[in-house]
């Protein structure tokens, strides 16, 4: 039985008992105090090394990036006028954060699709790296995990939380992402990414900034709570367990075709040549059967 | 040897009566099984066989045991990552079905008497004496009946029968109202908010950057009447849904090609198209920032948003209808009027009542 | 024709000691009593011991059969807790993620049926794998018939019955993977609806009768549980029953070979062989569906949540069946006619060729295609007799090409539905194989007619060789000049008869165009139609050798075979394999 574990889900209608809000309450305050502590002094030492960190991203720029990028971030055309890097001014810190956090920058060669590789660069230079570009022009901050978490919510806003997240989820991102966020195909040989299984960090700075040919949700008309509960609700779904077996990647009815062929019917032919199939002969004969073949 | 000639003596030969190659040497002699002359082989076969029905009992117990032991609903069991219930109730029935379908066709195959059998067939004709009999019966039949003798009263019966077969087309009436011209008509009024979907809040062009996407609707779909009731609830919310979802997108106001009459639809490189594609109706969002095309999921046709939703690729064979926008007194987008055509899949009389309709 | 044989072989039983009468029992007295009152014992006189061929392929039209019996009893089941109403209300069930989701009742009570019935979701789920087996069965059973010539006389009504079956199949399973209500089944109503509404004049209206009003209206879904409990089910079953009352009426078909006639139906008695066989395949099939249930996940709703006109998901497909019309329309380019658009009289129209032509034109004239495929044939080749032994595939070249261009075509159809997915898992493109198949289901056809028929003949020619030449032993000779040959031995007689039992085919020729008079025959042109046809099907088969051939070939080989009489009894002197039996591999020392 060590496979088996009850999970204990769904705590907000059926299983509360008295003493549960007041334990939720103390874990809760527990929690924002250790985020907090962990946070603060991060953000104090942030202030002085500002300027060291911005130089340090420019070197690293200049090898990196600038062959595509430009020298500061202006972008290049290739003769054709066809767009060899974007300019990077003004794309903020949290496109260099998930561009090169993920793997994704820099790339083997200019193209519309990015695939994503090994992280080519240590947590400090991504950081270095997004200080660099960050300090072009103004634009979107890496977003802290207050932003993208539910802590301190009680189980009711949670679930509220997730359930919502889901709808927007529907609304806007399985278009491309698929229902179960298993990823789709888009035009000439592009194709949306998985995003089961990603950082909360990465999704959020996805919608934020709109890598490569993601059109982007921007903070005003998807606001952050909204995308707060979008990731809130894929970690839900991450939780859960696969209820009906199986999921064969969460590509749908393909899958599921291919299934019910070559899982179903091959089975099933195989049976049926078994049955149909002469079972094993001998030549050697008991007398008293001898004897009943010949009448 | 040309064609012809082979032809020509291949029909010969196969019209003149050839004798086959090979006379049928008739059943072949039966071979035994193992299990037919060593009783020792007998008695495993049957003990294998009892053994598997005897596994589709323990099979059996599984599966009551696991009815009970299993959870679902909200302290859902999992084993693996698997739901544990569907899991465990799934591979105990399926073991004992299986099993006990191994055992009978064991039985037949091992133990049964499998000396073949030759039945003759028989003509799938009826022999002649009985169709000449079915014919006079019919004739008399007919005879007796006077129906050639009558032919009023034959001719009206038909009439009546043929009648009587309308009045089931026409109660299917009222299966469902006439179109009339809903079909060119949406949520859409003139001066009405863009809302974000699932959120239904207001859009000004500032909120959106440069690549932005925005799934859209009316914002009458989340406005309340006088007494707090919304105005669309159910199948209305559904209906109205499904005409008059939007996707706005924003992009450098150089990147658009206006279409003609249509350069005062857009406000600061904001354009709204209708979501629901021109070929069978799937809502389509699938859009690319730099080429600023958009893909249906179902189809694959694709849209050019910056000229106009032009079709680029697919079997759609229309551009995405347009909605002209404007802004309010507060600077939040709003519709300049409803779509100026119907959205959606094409229809037959789709070209002709827009003048009258609208 | 087959020589007769010796029918005093034919037997009724296959005791091989006589039935002794015994005293009455309890079962006895039962049995009396229900044959006094329903005639029992006449009706099944012939039934009982009803002989059945054994073969695998035979069996292929039973998983249909127990698929749709596994349908009946799980879909029973999910009745008792499905509610087909459109209905809102707000979900309060146990799944968390759409707790407070507003729906339709008839999407809730799915979620009920998964989440809160114990064996719900296993139910459900084995109901669906039993749909997707039971169209592929009938698939795979079609194509097994057509392939061995089992349509001909006398049972091309039940070929019609058979595709029938099978459209009424795909019309089912399509009502049932709608009832759900989630956001996949809704966006193929959606589809659907663009599809009636693109039907000339009448289009519209059927729409707004369909769904009550406008799309998607309150009550499809309770129309859709109706036709698919009640209306599609019940023609279902009659046809079924017809179909399997054909098949005993006309008895089954039967492979050539040893003891085996036109006129007669060689295999195992209904009770008890076939009846456990038969039975046992039935578990299996329900065995086999359980285990799909319980351990693949199957159209997870949960997921998709429910339908709403504004969402959609990337990998909107239908079940596989209906994947290929899918494919048609997704591989359609954009036609479409905007016809008295000008100024005049007459009101401007719209035809829809893109949608029009894959779905509502293309499946209709597949169906008769498909319908027709046995009376073409028949008409073709003038045959009016019956046929109860089954032709090899190689032995109908033409036909066998036909069918599998048929298949080459449906399948880059279903390809052309699943290209997102492909795109997806071989990192390629869609448009490109969208243009691919734009080209393929033309050229591929095509080519995979000529590729099999011709595989066909050659298939033909190696049956031709190994009868005149023997079978090839895989033993060297080398003979005193030097020259190696490959040594044939003649094949045993059972195996030799297999395959020389088949008609030689008979090419159609106009007798003459004109009669005594000089003056032109009625319908002469369409005997010629049917002359160049019957050309096509027949002139390049290889036909069996004649008794005479036969002997000169074997003549011939004689005295092959006396040269190489030393080499008998030695352990590779090729007779191992032909069943002589003089001694086998196993039993040869090594030396």
């Amino acid at each position: 039985m060590r496979l088996l574990n009850r999970t204990a889900r769904r705590v907000s209608r059926h299983r509360r008992s008295r003493l549960a809000g007041f334990v939720l309450m103390l874990f809760a305050l527990l929690a924002t105090g250790t985020v907090y502590s962990a946070l603060s002094p991060a953000q104090a030492e942030q202030a002085t090394s500002d300027a060291e960190l911005v130089a340090k991203g420019r070197d690293l720029f200049l090898v990196g990036c600038s062959y595509c990028h430009g020298q500061n971030g202006e972008g290049q055309r290739d003769q054709n006028g066809q767009n060899f890097g974007p300019p990077l001014v003004g794309v903020g810190a949290a496109a260099v954060d998930f561009q090169v956090g993920t793997g994704r920058m820099p790339m083997a060669q200019p193209g519309q699709q990015a695939p994503q590789k090994e992280v080519a660069y240590s947590d400090e230079e991504v950081a270095a790296l997004a200080a660099y570009v960050a300090s072009l022009g103004v634009g979107p901050a890496i977003p802290s995990s207050a932003q993208y978490s539910l802590e301190g919510m009680t189980d009711e806003e949670k679930q509220e939380a997730i359930v919502r997240g889901g709808q927007i989820f529907l609304a806007n991102c399985t278009a491309c992402h698929n229902f179960e966020g298993s990823g789709g195909a888009m035009p000439r040989g592009g194709h949306a990414p998985k995003i089961r299984g990603v950082e909360p960090k990465y999704i959020y700075e996805a919608m934020l900034t709109g890598p490569q040919q993601m059109p982007t949700f921007s903070e005003g008309t998807m606001t952050p709570e909204a995308k707060r509960d979008v990731i809130a609700y894929l970690n839900s779904i991450d939780e859960n367990p696969s209820y009906g077996g199986f999921g064969l990647g969460g590509y749908g009815p393909v899958a599921e075709g291919m299934v019910a062929w070559l899982g179903g019917i091959g089975a099933l032919v195989g049976f049926a040549v078994w049955i149909a199939a002469h079972t094993t002969r001998t030549t050697r004969k008991t007398k008293a059967a001898a004897g009943e073949d010949q009448a | 040897m040309s064609d012809d000639t082979t032809l020509e003596k291949r029909h010969d030969a196969a019209s003149a009566v050839v004798e086959e190659p090979i006379a049928n040497p008739g059943l072949p002699a039966h071979v035994y099984r193992p299990t037919d002359i060593d009783p020792a082989a007998e008695k495993r076969a049957e003990r294998q066989i009892a053994g598997l029905f005897v596994f589709a009992m323990l099979c059996v117990v599984g599966f009551a045991v696991s009815y009970f032991v299993f959870d679902i609903a909200d302290n859902h069991d999992t084993v693996g990552g698997l739901g544990a219930s569907t899991l465990a109730l799934g591979l105990t029935l399926g073991g004992a079905l299986l099993a006990i379908g191994i055992g009978m066709i064991q039985w037949a195959r091992k133990l049964m008497n499998d000396h073949e059998i030759v039945e003759m067939r028989h003509p799938g004709r009826s022999s002649d004496e009985d169709r000449e009999k079915v014919v006079a019966d019919v004739l008399q039949g007919a005879e007796d009946s006077g129906i050639a003798r009558r032919p009023l009263i034959r001719n009206t019966l038909l009439g009546a029968l043929g009648l009587v077969g309308i009045t089931p087309v026409l109660a299917l009436r009222d299966l469902g109202p006439l179109p009339g011209d809903s079909l060119y008509h949406t949520p859409w009024t003139e001066g009405m908010r863009v809302a974000v979907d699932v959120l239904g809040t207001p859009i000004r062009p500032a909120d959106m950057e440069i690549g932005s996407l925005v799934n859209g609707q009316p914002m009458s779909l989340y406005e309340e009447n006088e007494e707090g009731e919304p105005l669309y609830e159910g199948v209305d919310l559904q209906v109205a849904k499904s005409k008059g979802s939007v996707i706005l997108v924003k992009m450098e106001p150089g990147d658009i090609i206006h279409g003609k009459g249509r350069d005062n639809w857009t406000v600061d490189g904001v354009l709204c198209y209708s979501k629901i594609c021109t070929h069978v109706g799937c809502p389509i969002s699938l859009y690319e920032r730099t080429t600023h095309h958009v893909l249906c999921p179902c189809h694959q046709s694709t849209f050019d948003l910056a000229d106009s939703a032009k079709v680029v690729f697919g079997p759609a064979a229309r551009p995405l209808p347009q909605l002209p926008l404007a802004l309010d007194d507060e600077g939040y987008l709003i519709a300049q009027s409803d779509f100026i055509e119907a959205v959606g899949p094409s229809f037959w009389e789709r070209d002709t009542l827009p003048e009258d309709g609208s | 024709m087959s020589g007769r044989i010796d029918t005093s072989k034919v037997a009724t039983s296959n005791k091989t000691s006589a039935a002794t009468a015994t005293k009455p029992s309890k079962v006895g007295a039962a049995a009396n009593w229900a044959d006094e009152r329903l005639g029992l014992a006449s009706a099944m006189k012939k039934q009982v011991r009803k002989v059945f061929p054994d073969h695998w392929s035979f069996m292929l039209g039973e998983i249909a059969l127990w698929s749709f019996v596994i349908l009946l009893l799980t879909g029973v089941f999910l009745t008792l807790w499905f509610n087909p109403s459109m209905g809102e209300i707000e979900y309060q069930g146990s799944y968390d993620e759409l707790r407070g989701v507003h729906m339709s009742e008839a999407f809730a009570s799915t979620m009920h049926i998964s989440f809160d019935v114990r064996g719900g979701l296993l139910m459900r789920q084995m109901h669906h794998w039993a749909a997707m087996l039971f169209i592929a069965a009938m698939f795979v059973h079609l194509m097994r018939v057509y392939f061995t010539g089992a349509f001909r006389k006398p049972r091309e009504l039940n070929w019609v019955v058979g595709c029938l079956l099978l459209i009424l199949g795909m019309l089912e399973g399509f009502t049932g993977y709608s009832l759900p209500d989630d956001l996949l089944s809704g966006t193929g109503i959606r589809a659907a609806d663009g599809f009636i509404k693109s039907q000339p004049v009448i289009g519209t209206y059927m729409s707004f009768f369909l769904f009550d009003g406008e799309f998607p209206g309150e009550a499809i879904i309770p129309r859709l549980y109706a036709v698919h409990i009640l209306l599609i089910p019940g023609i279902l079953l009659a046809l079924v029953g017809l179909h399997m009352v054909l098949l005993v009426y006309h008895k089954h078909t039967q492979w050539p070979g040893p003891g085996k006639t036109e006129q007669n139906v060689v295999g195992y008695p209904l009770l008890p062989i076939y009846a456990a066989k038969a039975g046992g395949f039935f578990f299996i099939v329900f065995g086999v569906t359980a285990l799909m249930g319980a351990l693949v996940s199957i159209n997870p709703i949960w997921k998709y949540g429910p339908y709403d006109p504004s969402k959609v998901t990337a990998g909107s497909q239908p079940d596989w069946y209906m994947g290929w019309p899918d494919g048609a329309l997704r591989i359609m380019p954009g036609w479409e006619s905007h016809l008295f658009t000008g100024p005049g009289g007459l009101p401007a129209v719209t035809i829809p060729w893109n949608v029009l032509i894959p779905i509502i034109i293309l499946p209709v004239v597949m169906l008769q295609v498909l319908i027709a495929l046995p009376f073409i044939e028949s008409w073709i080749t003038g045959d009016k007799r019956e046929h109860h032994l089954l032709q090899r595939p190689r032995n109908a070249p033409f036909r066998t090409a036909t069918m599998v261009s048929l298949m080459t075509f449906i399948g880059l159809l279903w390809m052309a539905g699943g290209n997102d997915i492909i795109a997806i898992l071989f990192d390629l493109s869609i448009n490109q194989i969208t243009y691919f198949n734009r080209a393929a289901v033309f050229v591929g056809p095509a080519i995979a007619f000529a590729i099999t028929y011709r595989w066909c003949i050659s298939l033909q020619r190696h049956d031709e060789q190994k009868l005149l030449h023997g079978y090839e032993t895989g033993v060297i000779m080398r003979s005193p000049e030097g020259g190696y040959s490959e040594k044939h031995l003649p094949l045993p007689e059972a195996q030799a008869y297999t395959l020389t039992a088949r008609e030689r085919d008979e090419v159609y020729s106009v007798e003459s165009e004109t009669d005594a008079n000089g003056v032109v025959a009625p319908g002469s042109r369409v005997q010629k139609v049917r002359a160049r046809l019957s050309a096509a099907m027949y002139a390049n088969n290889i036909q069996k050798p004649t008794k005479e051939q036969l002997e000169e070939a074997h003549h011939h080989a004689e005295h092959e075979h006396e040269l190489q009489a030393p080499m008998e009894g030695h352990p590779a002197d090729g007779h191992q394999f032909d069943g002589h039996r003089f001694h086998t591999v196993e039993d040869e020392q090594l030396r």
